[in-house]
């Protein structure tokens, strides 16, 4: 307790803790609005077209089972970045998450019911806006239930960068080992606990402030 | 080309053999990866089934084991390496740690995801409280239980690979030392390892799973179009979702 008091007494210290933490939030919610963006894409393919469905999202299974030290090392010989490329750790989040999200959104499209779509057709719905504003909205709480799991592993995940060299807070971990110094290391997991913490909380305030539908008194949907 | 590198890595004969070879930290990180998710069905099965039977503190278990998603493995790792002072007993146990929410939600979502009309079914035709659980409610969870071992154990063999960065002779090794010393074939190398390892146990599992889930769920389970049966499909999906957080970590 006294080490740690001692630990966050400085004030050097303290800043480089908010820029660890500040490059632990770019490297785990960038990959997150990425993956949503790419997700919705290719749930609406899985869902449109049947026969896509079950190459993609058995790509996205074996994709899943690759652990992610593995894939923060092979990116970089695929695409050619750098090793120690910060990018590598987000195409590594995005490409998880997004196997993580397609899934469950391709599902919930096939969800939405046959009557509703054909109503917003009757109603002069072209495609594109039938899909953004009557198909996309209804699957929001399947969408962020994944985005839950996927805020809550990418923030856990990032820290392994640290072991190739961008890690966030995971660099307390590593600092901390080498040290021998357990102050920075019970900081690292207290911070992302309560990133993970925060984030979560975001989350469901937003997907409530996007389907107020769902909490109308009396409505269950 | 890094790939040509990995593979003159991988095929060369020095790195099969010997105390830094291939197949012993190959067989290091098995043993570990089986003793984590053992050790964790010990603890999250029971619970599970209890939770989900009796159906107390579900929301504490739910909000308990999402909290332990969230922690950071490397973190874990090094924590109770440096509280232990070393040793293999703290890496077991921050793996442990690690298995047991896929496992618990799993058996949870298992339990709970049983139909009512057959557990009141099974009641009705007088069964006890016991015997609904193991001839009932407990094969009906087997699909989603499984896909929780099956997650539980990819997070486990990921975590395992990180494990190397406490000086655990794991396939996570020839990773960290070939980015030490740069030599990037082996730190490829390393990483196509671990992976095909992941991919290998997971077809494992899934071949497990086949054999283990009573005939009658098969069937249900067996989707026949995109439309049609829709509950089962969901269930098949829910547990062949990677739903495990950080489980690749």
């Amino acid at each position: 307790m006294g080490d740690l008091v001692k630990y966050l007494g400085d004030a050097g210290t303290r800043g480089l803790i908010l820029d660890m933490l500040l490059e632990h939030i770019y490297l785990s919610l960038l990959p997150l609005v990425i993956s949503v963006v790419l997700a919705v894409a290719l749930g609406w393919v899985c869902h449109r077209f049947g026969w896509f469905r079950g190459a993609l999202l058995g790509a996205a299974n074996i994709v899943y089972t690759v652990p992610s030290l593995a894939l923060f090392a092979i990116i970089p010989a695929v695409i050619g970045t750098q090793v120690l490329d910060i990018n590598n750790v987000v195409i590594a989040l995005t490409v998880y998450t997004t196997a993580l999200l397609t899934r469950p959104v391709s599902d919930a499209l096939d969800a939405v019911p046959v009557q509703i779509t054909a109503a917003a057709t009757a109603m002069g719905f072209r495609p594109l806006r039938r899909f953004l504003t009557v198909e996309l909205p209804l699957a929001v709480p399947v969408l962020f239930a994944g985005l839950r799991v996927g805020s809550v592993s990418n923030i856990s995940l990032v820290s392994v960068g640290a072991l190739i060299g961008t890690g966030g807070l995971g660099v307390l971990f590593t600092d901390g080992f080498r040290s021998r110094y357990l102050a920075p290391i019970i900081v690292g997991i207290v911070l992302t606990l309560l990133l993970a913490l925060v984030v979560d909380g975001l989350l469901v305030a937003l997907r409530q402030w996007l389907t107020p539908w769902n909490h109308i008194r009396g409505v269950k949907s | 080309m890094i790939f040509a590198d990995a593979f003159a890595w991988l095929f060369d004969p020095v790195n099969w053999s010997g105390a830094k070879g291939i197949p012993l930290r190959t067989g290091v990180h098995l043993l570990y990866c089986l003793g984590a998710v053992l050790g964790a069905s010990a603890i999250a099965v029971p619970l599970g089934l209890f939770v989900g039977h009796t159906g107390r503190g579900g929301t504490f278990l739910v909000g308990g084991s999402n909290a332990l998603r969230a922690l950071p493995t490397l973190g874990l790792v090094t924590f109770l390496y440096l509280i232990a002072g070393g040793g293999t007993g703290p890496v077991l146990i921050a793996l442990v740690v690690l298995a047991i929410p896929p496992i618990l939600a799993g058996t949870y979502a298992g339990i709970q995801d049983v139909d009512r009309g057959v557990v009141d079914a099974a009641k009705g035709m007088g069964m006890t409280g016991g015997q609904v659980l193991w001839q009932v409610e407990l094969p009906n969870a087997l699909p989603l239980l499984i896909g929780g071992l099956r997650n539980a154990t990819l997070q486990v063999v990921a975590t395992a690979s990180v494990a190397a960065y406490v000086g655990i002779e794991t396939l996570g090794r020839p990773l960290l030392d070939g980015l030490r010393v740069l030599d990037y074939g082996q730190f490829v190398g390393g990483a196509v390892l671990i992976a095909l390892l992941a991919v290998v146990l997971d077809l494992v599992l899934a071949g497990a799973q086949k054999a283990i889930v009573p005939r009658g769920l098969r069937l249900v389970g067996q989707p026949t179009g995109p439309k049609k049966g829709k509950r089962s499909q969901k269930l098949v999906a829910l547990a062949a979702q990677p739903d495990s957080g950080g489980s690749t970590a």
